[in-house]
């Protein structure tokens, strides 16, 4: 299994963790990421706002540069990248005007997309290529204990639910029982987290931020597992603004892919534990859990 | 003294062609079929704090009324979740009809001085083709700058704890091919010049 991997300015930056669990998760299953070479910003929401066609360009360089270097399949861990990725693809199917713009933009850098190239989330590729049962046997550390409420945020799912339902998402759900915790039930799941209104229109934004945190407070969570680097970042790095309103809920928001680190029994050190500004100190019993006697887990790479 | 508005619309305050010219970008036309139903502003996380419900948006966008349109706080207010447009039963892409109207208002001016929204949409995309690529904390360092210094000094504490997490990176990330990029977005507008 190989794939184009598209971090994404979040994943150098602020959601750095994201990146330092998702690299070695994915190594120790065997799947082959290989950072694409110059990518650049995908445009994420704010150039919607500028301009569509320059948004379109901006997306399109990546995928001319995945496909250039011989990929079919492109990994893009960050929700905004994801979407941004996919609705550039859907432009370029539905309007040829459109299209046409792209195309003579590319060709003057001498690059062309041809639409054979599909954008896929970490999710869909653990639960799809890589399987679940694979993902069981390398559970060592089992999440036993820990309560988990699964917040998958807009992007992921919205407008395109490419691999999982739009209004009650179960991928992240089911990797996570995989892992040996308990997921609460959380209907938050798919609220929005304020996106960047946080900084901009704080009124509003850390109200939603305190909406989501409240309500994984009340079900008893002891985090929140989240896809998107900045539904981290509103869900931990507001706790200040947000203790000052409403009062401290300090319940930690991680990347499922710490959470996978943590289970696989990796290096604690290498999976960005540290970087959260709400500290999530909880960690697996030294016990190993049992093991699935699970025969031959042949991940399937969809075609 | 209390100040009165007018709330109902008259036939002059329309401009005429707005909303065809609005419907006839991609991902708007379906706006010609929109049939009040409110579903939007329901479901919009947000709508509670906007002058316009999304639901008046469209009907306001289809009927020409442009200034109120562009003057309203609701498209600024859009945090691109995309929950109208998944329920909306006539399949219009509302929130990318916002993006459009953001970006009429953005062209034309139609927002108060040093509203945040809109700075952050030019300095994004002034560093997105200076660099290629975006610095976040270069970004919003800029952004608190450009809009409200003082605000940013009441965020020290959260400056703290990303200083602390190693998260307070101001080093510039940028691109090889930044002059291909340039061209490309400069084809962008070439094509709409001509």
């Amino acid at each position: 299994m190989k794939y184009s991997y598209f971090p994404g300015c979040s994943l150098k930056g602020l959601g750095r963790a994201y990146e330092e669990s998702l690299l070695p998760v994915f190594k120790h299953l065997g799947v082959e990421l290989e950072e694409l070479d110059d990518w650049n910003c995908c445009g994420a929401t704010a150039y919607m706002a500028v301009d569509e066609g320059k948004a379109c360009v901006l997306a399109a360089r990546n995928l001319a540069l995945a496909q250039k270097s011989g990929h079919a399949q492109m990994l893009a861990p960050c929700a905004a990248c994801y979407l941004v990725l996919n609705k550039a693809q859907h432009y370029l199917q539905d309007y040829p005007a459109m299209k046409t713009t792209v195309d003579r933009a590319l060709g003057t850098a001498g690059l062309h997309f041809t639409g054979e190239l599909s954008v896929r989330h970490p999710l869909d590729v653990l639960l799809n290529d890589v399987g679940l049962e694979a993902i069981k046997q390398k559970v060592c550390r089992p999440l036993s204990g820990l309560k988990v409420a699964p917040y998958y945020g807009c992007q992921m799912v919205r407008p395109y639910a490419t691999f999982d339902d739009q209004y009650n998402p179960t991928t992240m759900d089911r990797l996570l029982e995989a892992l040996g915790a308990t997921v609460i039930r959380y209907p938050l799941k798919t609220k929005c987290c304020g996106g960047s209104l946080t900084g901009t229109v704080p009124e509003a934004g850390v109200r939603m931020v305190y909406i989501l945190l409240n309500e994984a407070r009340k079900r008893g969570a002891d985090c929140l597992a989240t896809v998107c680097p900045l539904c981290q970042f509103n869900l931990d790095a507001y706790h200040a603004p947000l203790a000052a309103q409403y009062g401290p809920i300090m319940v930690p928001t991680v990347y499922f892919t710490q959470l996978m680190g943590l289970a696989f029994g990796l290096e604690q050190q290498g999976l960005g534990l540290r970087r959260a500004a709400v500290p999530f100190r909880w960690r697996p019993g030294t016990a190993p859990g049992p093991q699935p006697t699970v025969q031959s887990p042949q991940a399937q790479v969809k075609a | 003294m209390m100040e009165i508005e007018r709330t109902i619309k008259y036939d002059a305050d329309r401009v005429k062609g707005f909303g065809k010219e609005v419907m006839g970008v991609p991902g708007c036309e379906q706006l010609k079929s929109c049939i009040q139903c409110g579903t939007c502003s329901g479901v919009c996380p947000l709508s509670i704090y906007m002058d316009h419900t999304p639901r008046q948006v469209m009907a306001l966008t289809r009927a020409d009324f442009k200034r109120e349109v562009l003057r309203s706080h609701t498209i600024w207010l859009c945090a691109s979740c995309y929950a109208c447009t998944v329920q909306c039963p006539r399949e219009i892409r509302i929130t990318d009809i916002m993006y459009e109207l953001k970006q009429r208002a953005i062209q034309e001016r139609f927002y108060p001085k040093r509203f945040p929204i809109p700075v952050l949409a030019r300095e994004f995309s002034e560093m997105v083709r200076k660099n290629g690529r975006i610095t976040e904390m270069l970004l919003v360092m800029k952004l608190f700058l450009k809009t409200s210094p003082l605000a940013a000094m009441g965020n020290w504490r959260m400056g703290l704890d990303l200083f602390k997490t190693g998260r307070f990176s101001l080093a510039t990330e940028k691109i090889k091919g930044r002059k291909d990029l340039a061209r490309m977005l400069d084809a962008v507008d070439a094509k709409k010049g001509a």
